[in-house]
């Protein structure tokens, strides 16, 4: 057996060698952002489970923590969950995709309309 | 939601981590490690369709505009438009999220395949010990290539150990391929393997190849199709790296693949070898992990063992022609250096066809083609080539191959 001193959990966590990339300017924000992108995961995992749970639930009225882990979706049920995953992350994911939108089309400040509609 | 049948199942979604298949060998994942997996595939599938394009514009409307106004000029290379995008506030954004993908992809791995770690190296040990097909060679140094920096990012690379002789990397870089590509490489992970197969077929219908070596064979995801598809040929899979080697051997045998031979030996140096032992000797996603000095050596070796008629193969990405455009180049190399591939940008710049000649080819025996990964498409999607394509990552290769001599001897035989 592992003898006591092997911690999967923290070794799950290891580094990567090699020096990391830096994204953003302040290096807090590399790890905030890290830090946020795991619970938007974990949200996603409660989700999932929650549905698993609702699935049982519906088909066999009562069960037990083995019956989640032994959970298989069929494939109606898969795409089902498959959509929920999607759904899920276009609405977290709303402030990146408008940054796509509005490279796509650039678009004056309100404030210039503001003073458009003042004159017309 | 109402129940749907699989003919409006119109959105874009991977199919469930339930999908993958398992072997004598693989992690067992529990419902939460499944669901992280799920959600890592269809976020990276968000991350291709919605926001990669983004970077494109970014560069067309701002990047570009600005690199002319400062420099007067064009970017004449992809290091330059590396350079200007990594100063892109969108560039950088993406590049974070896509960086974190990968980070969590190896973290979710490790965790689930860390937490049954005595069960796994069980698993392995009892296909792996008292048979000969496994040949360990501690002697065989790590080259600097694999030990610079941990390849895509995954902790203690293909050679770290977390137990004494265990087989914890090739399982954590078995079990998360799915989440990289969304299922495009199929239950298995074995799509190129497959594809080879029904390349070779096809190529070359009846051809029985009597030996055959594989390089840099990691878990062995495409020899295993080969050696099924050919029970009666002598299969040599060679890595560097033991624990990989341990795993690739116990899933070959779980899967009935009993005629590989999996060796710890640096291909730089196959002196255990005569001249011509071989009718097909390949790479498979492999030359961009080695380095400029490894690869010729590499490759000449190959052509050395490659027995005449017999076939050389590489599976590639696409490399970086003058043909293609330098935007695309500089998108293709992210890999490089934002997923720990340090050669990755140089080998895609090499001209495979001029590397094959110097190591014995002559031009008119060589030949390229391209492989898509071949799966069951009832449950797994086919890899796409053009829009939301995950550079680096779609399952569809540049197959760069040769076959030593084979006209001379059909003349010789005429």
């Amino acid at each position: 057996m592992t003898d006591q001193a092997f911690d999967w959990m923290a070794a799950a966590n290891k580094k990567a060698k090699g020096k990391r990339p830096e994204y953003f300017d302040d290096p807090e924000d590399e790890r905030m952002l890290s830090i946020l992108m795991a619970v938007v995961g974990e949200v996603s995992v409660l989700r999932e489970r929650l549905d698993t749970v609702e699935r049982l639930l519906e088909s066999k009225g009562s069960i037990t923590r083995s019956d989640i882990d032994s959970y298989e979706p069929d494939r109606d049920a898969a795409y089902e969950r498959g959509a929920m995953a999607r759904e899920y992350i276009y609405r977290v994911m709303r402030g990146p995709q408008q940054m796509v939108e509005e490279l796509e089309q650039a678009e004056p400040p309100v404030e210039h309309i503001s003073e458009e509609l003042k004159e017309i | 939601m109402t129940s749907k049948t699989p003919e409006n199942q119109k959105l874009d979604v991977p199919p469930p981590y339930n999908a993958v298949a398992r072997h004598g060998v693989s992690a067992e994942p529990n419902h939460d490690e499944i669901a992280r997996f799920n959600f890592l595939a269809n976020f990276n599938k968000f991350m291709a369709s919605e926001l990669s394009p983004g970077n494109k514009l970014a560069y067309d409307k701002r990047v570009l505009p600005a690199f002319q106004k400062t420099h007067g000029r064009e970017p004449k290379d992809r290091f330059e438009i590396r350079h200007a995008m990594n100063d892109d506030p969108f560039h950088r954004f993406w590049s974070a999220l896509k960086r974190n993908s990968m980070e969590m992809r190896q973290q979710n791995g490790r965790a689930m395949v860390l937490r049954q770690i005595d069960e796994i190296n069980a698993k392995a040990r009892q296909f792996n010990e008292g048979r000969d097909t496994l040949e360990l060679h501690p002697e065989i140094e790590i080259p600097r290539y694999q030990s610079a920096v941990d390849i895509h990012c995954m902790p203690g690379s293909y050679h770290g150990e977390e137990l004494p002789g265990d087989v914890s990397a090739g399982a954590n870089y078995d079990c998360g391929i799915f989440a990289t590509t969304g299922g495009g490489l199929g239950a298995l992970t074995d799509g190129g393997g497959q594809a080879l197969v029904k390349w070779i077929r096809e190529t070359r219908p009846g051809w029985e190849p009597r030996r055959v070596l594989d390089i840099g064979t990691t878990v062995g995801h495409n020899i295993v199709p080969l050696a099924l598809a050919f029970p009666n040929c002598e299969f040599i899979a060679i890595d560097t790296a033991a624990p990989i080697l341990r795993y690739a051997h116990a899933r070959a045998q779980s899967l009935g693949a009993t005629n590989i031979r999996f060796i710890q030996a640096n291909a730089e140096d196959l002196s255990r070898w005569d001249d011509g032992t071989f009718d097909w000797v390949q790479t498979t996603m492999f030359l961009h992990e080695t380095s400029g000095k490894a690869l010729p050596k590499i490759l000449a070796e190959g052509y050395r063992v490659l027995a005449d008629d017999g076939l050389m193969l590489h599976l590639e990405q696409p490399e970086y022609s003058d043909e293609m455009p330098l935007y695309e180049q500089f998108i293709r190399d992210w890999d490089a250096f934002n997923n720990n591939e340090p050669f990755w940008s140089s080998m895609h710049a090499l001209d495979m066809k001029d590397e094959m000649v110097s190591a014995g080819f002559d031009r008119s025996e060589l030949f390229e083609t391209g492989v898509r990964a071949v799966v069951d498409t009832e449950i797994f999607p086919q890899s796409d080539t053009e829009e939301g394509e995950d550079h680096g990552r779609a399952a569809f290769w540049h197959a760069y191959g040769a076959w030593k001599n084979r006209d001379e001897l059909q003349e010789a035989a005429e």
